[in-house]
């Protein structure tokens, strides 16, 4: 068990300017533009250019950047959607991003798009591929297999096929063709990127009550429809911001939590795990931006779609679409808890999720091997009742305090 | 050996049904080899391990049970254990002592109803032990959950897995790229692992006579299929169905006992074809056949005969589905081919339905509409399986679009009992045959 220093409790600083309010209203500006006005606006100013949404988890968004493109993260209406038709599509066993999703396109909210790129994540999600193909015929949509071979030889070589092959694609429908210089420089801002996104991470892991998990996460999903370059500046504004904070410490529990890297939960339910006493310090929401757990190699001369698939193969982070070969299942979990230096897991997994959930068991194997306590709930992308996971994260929280454990 | 249950167990043995069960109907030849075949086939598992025989376990869409064969290797096929437990009223409890191991509610019951079995000492459907796996040979084609399976089997058993990642077929396309990452793993790893366990070379010329007479069975049961184009159809595409891909879906095909199989099979269809006679229900033979239907989605099986009578009592007959094309879709063309054995493989795996995209099922599902003059079409729905479920209700709205054939919808389970709500699925059964009659009835007015 992690010791983590406890500070005398105390009132909060009295009320003043926060320095970070104008990033956060920017992020929660960008967050909530539901009908992709932020796209609109982009594509006014690149006329031609193509806007290409992809689902979680994880798609090179270098390549189409490096293509001209604007890549656009979707991860479902939220909280903020009513489901109306979307319903009408799903079983009620099936988990909600993908009705939401439906929803939003049925609406016109997604207009704005020129196509969609549906990643090889479960079932649902490549199901879903073939409905948009069906919904709408006159669209761009493609589906991304991603390789569960990781032998540069085998799944290495058939995954820069799919990246040549979305390329083509793309070209086709009046992308700006791939150059090596583009894609190498498209590359580095991605770098750059994930740069800023480590150090808001590490920033958090060191001093949580400086940057609470709800605020890194509001302008880690500011991104979704920014170049790499205006997200890494936005990243850069906010941390730059929290470091001007006067702050305050709190005697919480730091925990990771996992399991929402597909179907996210709403910003509340974040929320609500922190006034419950629990500093998250590390977690997997929005999973695609951190999918790579280092810088993408460059280097003059390398064909860079061989670069982007040797980076999945090499980099890729363990999470429940992708298949552990070799390593102990939980293993990769365990290391980020010491890494982080937390004291318990919040398994959140939304309800359905055959990956996360199917997972779990073995990850939980792993932690109680290596005597890491955790608790688990589940949630959908509009869960409103959050008194129960309050009064279940404050439990969580006061036994790992009080005892050293969730037991 | 031959007191051993049916593996599968024939129409009418189904232990779940309702009071005043009528006796069960003689059987077909074929049906008594398919017995024994599964008889003899659990009873070698049960002392492989005195044998020395080595055990490769491995998923019914995708197996490569071909080259198993021509090493000498027995496969053991989890979804088959998981079904054949459902038939056997005992996968409730297996089911429970996962979910009391901490597998969740929503996920696959296959999954759980397989770790529930190995937890209660992985005693088989049949009565007898199975063995442990020497390989876990993992073919993820068509169904995510295949992966998680097997790492979760893998922390079980610590024996070694290889993979086989077949990729998805998202346009109804197998692409030069796609066939070339399948023969490629086959060649550089699959084989390799396999011969490894097996001790010895992979034979060409045995896999090559092994592909050859998986060709003769499935151009036997392709005639099977076809047959159902008749009125009135000598099969039950669906629920016979189920039985008559038993052999080649699972460790049978490339055998003789296989082409022997499908040999005899055919035979009898022909016959009844040619007496004009329906299909054998678990009530003997079919009443008249008053509605042709074409289902997708897989059966529920906790109940299975009870769910076939609510249709055969009605003299609704199955003329085709989709559930019976998922380790193996043959009557597009496709056929195993000792000249080109690992691509033809890899083609094979390619070509599984739940592999494919949902425009690929919507057109498949729409060719068999017009093709068996379906009155109708029925999709059940399970919720363990996301692979087939998910897009469903589009399935439904886009093809009497297509076709202007009404669709019903049911929801079930594989072999979880809870969510089998009989009154309910038979309520809609019967609402949605009266609608077909009373359509029929405007028609004819």
């Amino acid at each position: 068990m992690t010791a983590t220093p406890t500070p005398p409790l105390s009132p909060p600083p009295a009320a003043m300017a926060d320095p970070a309010a104008g990033p956060l209203a920017e992020a929660r500006r960008l967050v909530e533009d539901r009908s992709l006005d932020t796209v609109r606006a982009w594509k006014a100013a690149h006329p031609g250019a193509l806007a290409i949404g992809h689902l979680p988890i994880y798609v090179p968004r270098p390549l189409l950047e490096a293509m001209d493109c604007l890549p656009v993260a979707l991860f479902g209406g939220g909280d903020q959607v009513d489901i109306i038709r979307g319903d009408s599509y799903f079983q009620s066993y099936i988990c909600h991003l993908p009705r939401s999703t439906v929803e939003l396109a049925l609406a016109g909210d997604l207009d704005a798009l020129d196509g969609v790129l549906f990643p090889a994540i479960c079932d649902v999600v490549r199901n879903l591929g073939g409905m948009w193909k069906l919904l709408f015929p006159d669209r761009y949509s493609s589906y991304l297999d991603l390789p569960q071979n990781l032998d540069p030889a085998l799944g290495g070589r058939f995954y820069a096929d799919e990246l040549r092959r979305i390329t083509r694609e793309l070209v086709a429908r009046g992308a700006t063709p791939l150059a090596e210089r583009a894609l190498a420089a498209a590359i580095a801002r991605e770098n750059a990127r994930r740069d800023a996104l480590f150090a808001l991470d590490a920033l958090r892991r060191r001093q949580p009550w400086r940057v609470p998990a709800s605020e890194a996460y509001l302008v880690a999903r500011a991104g979704a429809a920014l170049p790499a370059a205006d997200h890494r500046a936005l990243l850069q504004a906010y941390l730059n911001a929290a470091l001007q904070r006067a702050v305050h410490r709190y005697d919480n529990v730091r925990v990771v939590v996992t399991g929402a890297f597909c179907e996210q939960p709403p910003l509340e339910l974040i929320r609500t795990l922190e006034l419950a006493g629990c500093d998250i310090v590390d977690d997997d929401f929005q999973l695609g931006w951190r999918y790579l757990e280092g810088p993408i190699p460059t280097g003059a001369g390398a064909d860079g779609i061989e670069v982007l698939a040797r980076a999945y193969l090499d980099l890729g982070t363990a999470t429940a679409s992708r298949y552990i070969g070799e390593e102990e299942k939980g293993a990769a979990l365990v290391r980020r808890v010491r890494r982080a230096g937390a004291e318990g897991v919040i398994f959140a997994a939304a309800s359905f999720c055959d990956p996360a959930l199917l997972d779990q068991p073995m990850l939980e194997a792993a932690l109680g091997a290596a005597g890491i306590p955790f608790t688990s709930l589940k949630f959908s992308e509009n869960t409103g009742q959050l008194q129960v996971i309050r009064e279940q994260a404050g439990a969580f929280s006061d036994a790992v305090k009080l005892w050293g454990s969730a037991a | 050996m031959s007191a051993a249950p049916t593996p599968v167990p024939a129409p009418g043995e189904d232990r779940a049904s309702a009071p005043a069960e009528p006796r069960a109907p003689a059987k077909d030849a074929s049906q008594l080899r398919q017995k024994q075949l599964f008889a003899d086939y659990f009873e070698t598992l049960a002392h492989a391990r005195e044998a020395g025989r080595k055990v490769v376990y491995t998923f019914v869409p995708g197996n490569v049970v071909e080259l198993l064969g021509a090493l000498d290797l027995l496969p053991v096929l989890p979804e088959i254990n998981a079904l054949q437990s459902a038939m056997r009223k005992r996968s409730a409890a297996h089911i429970a002592e996962a979910e009391k191991a901490g597998h969740s509610e929503d996920v696959c019951s296959y999954v759980k109803c397989d770790l529930g079995m190995l937890k209660s000492g992985n005693i088989g459907p049949t009565g007898t032990r199975l063995p442990e796996p020497d390989l876990l040979l993992l073919s993820y084609t068509g169904c995510f959950t295949f992966m998680k399976w097997f790492e979760l089997l893998r922390q079980e058993y610590h024996c070694p897995v290889v993979m086989l990642h077949v990729p998805y077929q998202p346009d109804g396309v197998i692409t030069g790229e796609m066939r070339r990452y399948v023969v490629d793993q086959l060649r550089h790893q699959v084989v390799p692992a396999l011969e490894k366990v097996a001790g010895r070379q992979l034979d060409d010329e045995e896999l090559r006579r092994r592909l050859t007479r998986s060709r003769q069975a499935e151009d036997d049961l392709v005639a099977v299929w076809e047959s159902a184009r008749h009125r009135p159809s000598p099969i039950d595409g669906y629920f016979g169905g189920v039985y008559y891909i038993g052999p080649i879906f699972s460790a049978f095909r490339g055998s003789e006992d296989a082409v022997a199989y499908y040999r005899e099979l055919r035979s009898e269809v022909e016959a009844r074809l040619r007496r004009g006679e329906g299909p054998v229900t678990p009530d003997g033979a079919a009443a008249a056949e008053r509605y042709r239907l074409v289902v997708e989605g897989p059966p529920n099986w906790t109940h299975f005969n009870d769910f076939w009578r609510m249709f055969s009592r009605e003299g609704a007959v199955m003329v085709s589905s989709t559930y019976t094309r998922v380790g193996g879709l043959y009557d597009t063309g496709f056929r195993h081919d000792a000249e080109r054995p690992l691509e033809s493989l890899a083609d094979y795996c390619l070509g599984c339905y739940t592999n494919l995209g949902l425009p690929s099922r919507v057109a498949l599902l729409e060719r068999y509409i017009r093709d068996y003059q379906a009155d109708g079409f029925l999709i059940n729905s399970v919720k363990s399986c996301n692979s087939f479920s998910a897009g469903q209700l589009l399935i439904l709205r886009e093809l009497e679009r297509r076709t202007g054939v009404p669709g019903g919808f049911i929801e079930s389970d594989l072999v979880d009992p809870r969510y089998f709500g009989r009154a309910n699925i038979e309520n809609r059964v019967q609402s949605y045959l009266q609608m077909l009659e009373a359509r029929r009835g405007r028609s004819a007015a």
